[in-house]
This record gives structure tokens, C-alpha cells and sequence, in this order.
């Protein structure tokens, strides 16, 4: 077994094989594990997904809200046990695979327009 | 002073623990080495065992080392290391050691060789500052004044200048072993390890500097 396999098994241990199929664009919800007092519950944070970085156990989605009028972006460890689950509500349509420019936009501009030829 | 092992670098990757946090690890191969020579104080002089590591073909080595190894009964290794031991009694000629000498959450010490970068400047090599890059300068990548005039000289032994960066040996310490997997023999070493994968690495348990704590 060469070095590349060796460390692809024991990646391959911690990878997450029920994950749906997320586009940029997407608009998701990700429950969250947290700790509060020693008790664990799961808390939903749900946005529009900007970008996305495929590194195998390193993949990352960036998920965009507006959170009382101010701007929330969290990057999600896919993979990571701290995400208890990823639902998509919508798919979005984007032209690109960085959507950044959501940045500069507020109110009606923020929206995207929804794709009905990819299955939820 | 404790036996270590020699092992490969093999790559990075990271793992998450329990709670959650992603850690970054360097996966090495570590071991089997076997254990090719045990100097006593009574023909040696000092107490320590020679540990052997990477098997080769027969023909890559000289008559000489294929000799040594004969001794032990190993097959033909590359690499040999010697570690001193208080008490070198508890190991026999032959024997195997591995992974398991070390268990997870115990503190190493990491010795390696670093990444050749050959030739550095001052600015790669000793992290000077750049001199200004535009407004009419030609002072760009210049080390400035390596010292005073006719008193002393001369430029004292020591001062930073440009030459041979890394490919030098390194010792990373106070690591945490984060798993180890006995049947494969593979350590899993939080944080950078020296080198690049493939290289040679020296895993001893961490060496306590000046008084112990408590």
C-alpha cells in the first residue's frame, strides 16, 4: 500500500457517505452540534450556500444569511461531526462558482433565482 | 533516554476527535525496525542499542554493512540508529520494534531533515526586510550594512548572510501522538514533521529540558 492509500483509508474512516448533492447557490439548512452546559443539542442555521472548496475531508461549504439586518457567513467542515445534517430546501441558479458579489447586495438583490431541473 | 523508532513521512491529512475539532496530523510509517546491535558497558563503554530501518536489496549496500547486519540476522536495512539507553539488558539481538512502543496522547520529540531550498537570500533565509521596490530605488533585495568601518574591520563571525537554506537536520518537539495503528504501524503525529513525504524521520519520546515540573 503506497503512502496516497494509507492516508486516503484512514480519511476514508471519517467521511460522510449520506451527504446530499449541494450546488453553489443552494439554499440549505445545517444543524449544528453545540455544547451548552454539558447537554448537546442541535441548533439549525439555514442560508444561501456562496461557495464551495471540494479537498476530500477538508470540503467546506460557505453559507450566507442575513441575521437581523447584518450579514452572517459560516464555513461548514462537511465532514465534520459537528454537523449533525445538511438539508437543501432550494436549488438556486448561479452563474458562477464563487457568488461573492452577494457581499454588495442588500434587500431583493440578494435573491437568486430558483433551478427546477436538479431534484432536491 | 529511551529507545525511539525510525519511520517515513507519508503525508498530512486531518482527523477529528471526539468532540469535533479537526486536527491537522502527519501520518507516519514507523517501524518495523529491528534491533541489529547492543552495546554494554563492558565492550562498549556505554549502554545503547542500534536500531535498523528500510529494507533494501543486498546490492545496495557494501560488504562491510551486509557483515554488521549479518550478525543480527536482519535483512539488508539502510538506515541504522543507535539510541542510549540506561539499561540495554532488556533487549535481545533480532528483536522487532513498533508502533506500539508509543502510545496515544504521549508527547515526541520529531527529528528530520528539512526541505533543501538551496542558495537563500537575505530576505528568505534570515527574514530581513525588503528595501523599497519603486520611488528610484536600487535597493531592493540588499542585506544594508554588514557592520562598522576601519574599526574592527573586519565583519564578526555569525553575521546572517545568503547561503545554503534548509536540507540541515531539525528537531521538532513536544508533539502529540494523536493514534496509533499497531497493525499497520503507522503513527498519526499532530501538526509539520521536517521534510517531505517519503523522508526519513527519528521519533524519540520528548526529551525533558531543565527541572521537572511539581
Amino acid at each position: 500500500m503506497n503512502a496516497q492509500e494509507i492516508i486516503n483509508s484512514i480519511e476514508s474512516e471519517q467521511l460522510k457517505s449520506d451527504l446530499p448533492i449541494i450546488h453553489v447557490g443552494d439554499t440549505v439548512k445545517v444543524g449544528v452540534v453545540i455544547q451548552e452546559g454539558g447537554k448537546e443539542r442541535v441548533q439549525p442555521y439555514e442560508g444561501t450556500v456562496i461557495a464551495m472548496r471540494n479537498g476530500g475531508i477538508n470540503r467546506t461549504i460557505t453559507v450566507r444569511r442575513i441575521f437581523q439586518g447584518v450579514g452572517v457567513e459560516r464555513v461548514f467542515l462537511v465532514h465534520s461531526p459537528r454537523v449533525a445534517s445538511i438539508k437543501v430546501l432550494r436549488r438556486g441558479k448561479a452563474r458562477r462558482a464563487k457568488l461573492y458579489y452577494l457581499r454588495d447586495r442588500v434587500g431583493k438583490a440578494t435573491r437568486l433565482k430558483q433551478r427546477f431541473d436538479r431534484p432536491l | 533516554m529511551s529507545i525511539g523508532i525510525l519511520g517515513t513521512k507519508l503525508g498530512m491529512t486531518q482527523i477529528f476527535d471526539e468532540t469535533g475539532v479537526a486536527i491537522p496530523v502527519t501520518v507516519v510509517q514507523a517501524g518495523p525496525c529491528t534491533v541489529t546491535q547492543i552495546k554494554t558497558k563492558q565492550t562498549d563503554g556505554y549502554t545503547a542499542v542500534q536500531l535498523g530501518y528500510g529494507e533494501v536489496a543486498a546490492k545496495a549496500l557494501t560488504k562491510p554493512e551486509l557483515g554488521h547486519l549479518s550478525k543480527s540476522g536482519a535483512e539488508p536495512l539502510r538506515h541504522l540508529q543507535e539510541y542510549r539507553l540506561e539499561d540495554s539488558a532488556a533487549f535481545e539481538i533480532g528483536q522487532q520494534i513498533k508502533a506500539d512502543i508509543f502510545s496515544a496522547t504521549q508527547v515526541v520529540d520529531v527529528i528530520g531533515t528539512s526541505i533543501g531550498r538551496g542558495f537563500a537570500g537575505y530576505q528568505k533565509r534570515h527574514n530581513f526586510k525588503r528595501g523599497p521596490m519603486a520611488h528610484g530605488s536600487k535597493n531592493h533585495r540588499l542585506p544594508g550594512s554588514t557592520g562598522a568601518g576601519t574599526t574592527p574591520g573586519r565583519v564578526y563571525p555569525g553575521k546572517r548572510m545568503a547561503g545554503q537554506l534548509g536540507s540541515t537536520q531539525v528537531t521538532v518537539r513536544k508533539l502529540t501522538v494523536v493514534r496509533v495503528d499497531a497493525e499497520r504501524n503507522l503513527l498519526l503525529i499532530k501538526g509539520a514533521l521536517p521534510g517531505k513525504p517519503g523522508a526519513l524521520l527519528n521519533i524519540v519520546p520528548a526529551k525533558t529540558v531543565g527541572r521537572a515540573k511539581g
